[in-house]
């Protein structure tokens, strides 16, 4: 399978030099619709996409066996060591996030460990406020949001490194709210065969915490999966099961509306989008075979050790320490 | 209990729906930068001339291209950069269809809440689509 894959994989990469080759040689003749400024790079055009592609296929692989989002280590890496703007970095970081979301909802969904019920309330609100984000994260000059950025990463490696995970929190009893809006549900384990039943609480509390995670999703463009796992889990008491998958499908609805922003006001780049999102997701498909068959603990410090790096040099770039 | 009846119908009806969507709109995308990249369509933006423009803040980058915001790109399919927009928006709006699809099945069942819910869920997102909400420049 992963032989195939690869296969498959090589492929796909050969096809992309293919093509960028192809379009190096019309780019040459084609006539300019725009004011064009005077260049600075002796790197050809198609370098940085191509790189993309490249670096996004990475992270696909890192962020499957550090079972983290890829939104998350695509911003502050490619906003921090390409010279794409960060306006262009967050569209692009939102859409790579969207589409990853888009792609395992409908299996969690159908499997019942997403759970549309605990969604929906969540979602008007976070959806809501990602709006709100966007428009605050696009008005903000660059080197406010590298610092707002760089301070928000370092806060998730910390939240990675403290933050517990409780497989079946203890509920004794469910809250008012989610009691009203009917917020149970069983999930089949397949790992035991059986039927798991759960039920929330601090409803009301979990939902104003994602009026916060909603704002951050939007602004940085990182999609929030480290954020809601924990306040779905630890707060409200969802099993962890049904909170990451849950959290999977919530980024579908809350980079949706995001995403509509950064595209309605231009900070969506083609070029960037595309090689970014079929990098990221076919190095989700190899991480996949690779997590089947082995689960490198280490790999998770890595990630931490990633997001550390580029968190300082968000924050280090918006500072004007290192430029 | 048998776990093939642990998703609700309007769960499985919306898993349906993302599952077509996500697959039309990725498919939508691929084929449509493999245009972009191929030429078959000239860009608005020459794709030699990007990285001027890709370091720039975006309303620069608006104002340097001579780009409208909002929904202008339909009417710039004809340019391979913008054709992209399709499939862009394609993935960026399944999640209202999703949606859509679901009110009547929460209507049938009188699941009021959740009906109000799933209205106000569609109007939040045709909002952010609308292109009404402009983000001032930096």
């Amino acid at each position: 399978m992963l032989e195939k894959n690869l296969k498959l994989l090589s492929l796909a990469v050969f096809l992309l030099i293919v093509l960028f080759s192809a379009a190096q040689v019309f780019a040459t003749a084609e006539p300019s619709a725009a004011e064009t400024p005077v260049t600075g790079s002796s790197m050809p055009w198609w370098a940085w996409p191509l790189i993309l592609f490249v670096v996004t296929f990475l992270l696909g692989i890192v962020a499957v066996l550090g079972g983290v989002g890829g939104g998350v280590l695509f911003v502050p890496i490619i906003g921090g060591f390409f010279p794409f703007h960060i306006d262009f970095v967050r569209g692009a970081g939102l859409l790579v996030a969207l589409a990853g979301a888009l792609a395992a909802g409908p299996g969690l969904l159908k499997k019942g460990m997403a759970d549309l019920r605990l969604a929906i309330p969540v979602a008007v609100i976070a959806s809501a406020c990602a709006i709100v984000g966007a428009m605050i994260g696009l008005a903000l000059p660059a080197k406010v949001v590298n610092i707002a950025l760089g301070g928000t990463i370092l806060g998730i490696v910390g939240i990675m490194l403290m933050a517990k995970k409780s497989e079946y929190p203890d509920v004794r009893q469910a809250d008012t709210l989610s009691t009203a809006l009917r917020i149970t549900g069983v999930y089949h384990e397949a790992s035991s065969g059986q039927n798991i039943n759960w039920k929330i609480h601090r409803t009301p509390q979990g939902l104003a915490t994602f009026i916060i995670i909603g704002i951050m999703a939007g602004m940085f463009g990182l999609g929030a999966g480290w954020a809601n796992v924990p306040v779905l889990n630890l707060m409200m008491g969802a099993p962890l099961k049904v909170s990451v998958a849950t959290s999977k499908f919530l980024l579908s609805i809350t980079d949706t509306s995001a995403a509509w922003i950064y595209v309605n006001n231009g900070a969506v780049l083609p070029m960037m989008v595309v090689p970014s999102i079929i990098g990221i997701m076919l190095g989700s498909i190899v991480g996949v075979q690779i997590l089947a068959k082995t689960k490198p603990a280490a790999v998770r410090y890595i990630v931490i050790a990633m997001l550390l790096f580029a968190g300082s040099r968000a924050l280090m770039k918006g500072l004007g320490i290192w430029n | 209990m048998d776990k093939k009846v642990l998703a609700t119908e309007e769960q499985l009806a919306y898993a349906n729906i993302l599952d077509s969507g996500m697959k039309v709109g990725l498919l939508t995308l691929i084929v449509t930068f493999i245009i972009y990249l191929t030429g078959i369509l000239t860009p608005h933006v020459p794709v030699n001339d990007l990285p001027n423009y890709w370091k720039m803040p975006v309303h620069k980058y608006l104002t340097a291209t001579g780009i409208h915001p909002g929904w202008a790109w339909l009417g710039m399919l004809g340019k391979g950069d913008f054709l992209n927009f399709i499939g862009i928006a394609f993935l960026a709006g399944v999640t209202i269809i999703c949606y859509v699809r679901i009110i009547p099945i929460l209507l049938r069942k009188k699941d009021t809440i959740y009906a109000v819910l799933a209205v106000v869920e569609v109007l939040v997102l045709a909002l952010a689509a609308s292109g009404l909400l402009k983000a001032g420049g930096h």
